[in-house]
């Protein structure tokens, strides 16, 4: 056997379930979100009809899914930045020379990104609780009110975004620490030489050093928030008052529940085109910066 | 002076930061350990009064955790088992095996990886309904058998083999598929394990999948179950503080057993990408 048919048989079983179960469903999606594929389609698949970019066009004109878009732009464009903000921070902090225990602050920092997102969730819903919350507890003691966290429209996606902010940081802090250690200790000599403050160091030789790695944690992040589904279908249901349903979750309602699948698949895709779109202008931003 | 108000602000604050982090999952063990109802008091009590396994007898004994937990196991260590011999297999060939429109294959690979997997759903279960595979093990194990991921992760490690090395095997006339077995896998190791942890803890922790393809209650994996008992049982905090015990400790022990090469994972994955 020569290496090339080896590398065609080596690569071939991986090559076919990617194919089998990724590549053709997406291309199928696309097919499918143009036709009225509905449950008496599931049933007798003579029921289908093609219907061009009906759906599409019926999306655009569903408030719910202005409602989902909204909400999931909400949660991406607050969740993003706080959530670099923090695995920065905390990327700093463990940077630190003066920092002690590190091997165990950086375990207990990234603990939660391992843990299932439904069973955290289960615990915030608890610790947000408005009679029995811990944190309405703590809140009390400083004189304030108890909060409806998850049963006020106004507070329930905030929430869910310091739930997300607390499962995700440590996930991106690694990276940046990973980006600090590369930076050459010099260039903060260089700096120092010149009379350049802790901040000014900051600004001018560990922010632009880092410019790569956070144009990728920030694709990476971004990408990974458009993808909203399990904490609203754990904490809220996408309640109170639809004000946390984002474009998942009414993808999978649409599909799952009234198995709309034609419909489902042109909600997949516009979520698909939106994503892209954000990438593409994160990276022209990046691009016009100078960043690569 | 100053140097000591550093230290003490910096640690001060990573302190913080790991309470922050800890408090949630700790508070959950010991809300587990609670009785019935102690959790539903104001102020919430930090630790159980009169500790008890009651929740626990009654999530494995009525609520049917134990086979929820099987479940779980049973589908993540499939997923973990076929995905590592696929992606190393393809991951080498893509390193180390010359053929025929290798680079454009690779290069297409990388770009499917920004097509959310959420848009292959739909007609994923149309075609798994048509092969009978819905609502069983495999059909909740299809999306993770394979992935551009790890396929790219052992890529970038297996590069490092000498082709000497293969060579010489080749010479010996070592077959392929020897080579792959006794040269190849042996030094891959380090990555195997990192692969497995990968594959491991994205299976045991994906939800809507499993919640789509996995109808019957009886095949059901934990975070499917839980996220239905806790629509159920809104009140019986305790009770769900004990399902979260259930569903996050294995992760969270395999992960705390195996961090080297979990983080080595992560770095080559995203950093050098």
């Amino acid at each position: 056997m020569s290496t090339r048919t080896a590398g065609w048989l080596f690569a071939g079983p991986a090559l076919l379930v990617i194919a089998l179960f990724f590549g053709l469903p997406v291309l199928a999606a696309l097919a499918l979100s143009l036709t009225d594929f509905d449950i008496y389609a599931l049933a007798d698949i003579r029921n289908l009809r093609f219907v061009g970019i009906d759906n599409y066009l019926a999306l655009l004109q569903n408030p719910l899914f202005w409602k989902a878009l909204g909400n999931t732009f909400y949660f991406v464009l607050v969740g993003v930045p706080l959530s670099i903000a923090a695995s920065l921070g905390a990327a700093l902090l463990l940077h630190a020379k003066v920092a002690k225990f590190r091997p165990f602050f950086r375990t207990a920092l990234f603990a939660p990104v391992v843990t299932t997102v439904v069973a955290v969730a289960v615990i915030w819903r608890y610790l947000f609780h408005t009679k029995y919350g811990m944190v309405n507890w703590g809140l009390s003691s400083l004189g304030i009110e108890p909060v409806d966290w998850l049963g006020d429209p106004h507070w329930a996606m905030p929430t869910i975004i310091l739930f997300a902010v607390w499962k995700n940081f440590g996930y991106n802090m690694i990276i940046f620490l990973a980006g600090l250690q590369a930076i050459p200790e010099d260039l903060y000599e260089a700096a120092r030489i010149d009379g350049a403050s802790g901040w000014k160091q900051f600004r001018h030789v560990t922010l632009p050093m880092l410019g790569p790695v956070l144009l990728l944690v920030g694709i990476l992040t971004m990408a990974g928030y458009f993808q909203l589904f399990a904490e609203p279908y754990v904490m809220t249901q996408g309640g109170p008052l639809q004000s946390t349903v984002s474009v998942l979750y009414l993808m999978y309602e649409e599909g799952f529940k009234w198995w709309n699948l034609g419909n489902a698949s042109a909600v997949a895709f516009l979520l698909f085109a939106i994503m892209t779109a954000f990438t593409s202008g994160l990276l022209w931003l990046a691009r016009k910066r100078g960043v690569e | 002076m100053n140097r000591t108000l550093a230290t003490a602000i910096v640690n001060g604050l990573l302190l913080a930061l790991a309470a922050l982090s800890l408090f949630p999952l700790v508070w959950m063990l010991s809300v587990s350990f609670m009785q019935p109802g102690a959790a539903s008091h104001f102020p919430p009590p930090l630790l159980p009064a009169d500790p008890t396994l009651h929740n626990y007898r009654e999530l494995f004994v009525r609520a049917g955790m134990g086979r929820y937990f099987a479940n779980s196991l049973l589908i993540s260590i499939g997923v973990t088992l076929v995905s590592v011999l696929l992606n190393t297999m393809a991951g080498y060939a893509f390193a180390k095996l010359q053929f025929a429109g290798r680079e454009k294959m690779f290069r297409s690979l990388l770009a499917v990886m920004v097509i959310p997997g959420q848009v292959a759903m739909m007609p994923l279960f149309l075609l798994l309904k048509q092969m009978g595979l819905v609502n069983t093990y495999a059909g909740a194990m299809v999306p993770g058998l394979a992935g551009v991921f790890g396929i790219f992760l052992v890529r970038q490690y297996a590069r490092s083999i000498p082709d000497e090395l293969l060579d010489a095997a080749r010479i010996d006339g070592a077959s392929e598929w020897r080579i792959y077995w006794q040269v190849v896998l042996p030094v891959l190791k380090p990555i195997l394990v990192t692969l497995a942890i990968f594959s491991f803890l994205g299976a045991w922790n994906d939800f809507m999948w499993p919640l789509i393809v996995l109808s019957d209650q009886s095949l059901q994996t934990l975070p499917v179950a839980l996220a239905s008992l806790s629509r159920e049982h809104v009140q019986d905090n305790e009770l769900m503080m004990a399902g979260s015990v259930v569903t996050v400790l294995p992760v969270l022990l395999l992960f705390l057993s195996l961090q080297r090469y979990y983080m080595q994972g992560l770095l080559v994955g995203s950093v050098k990408g």
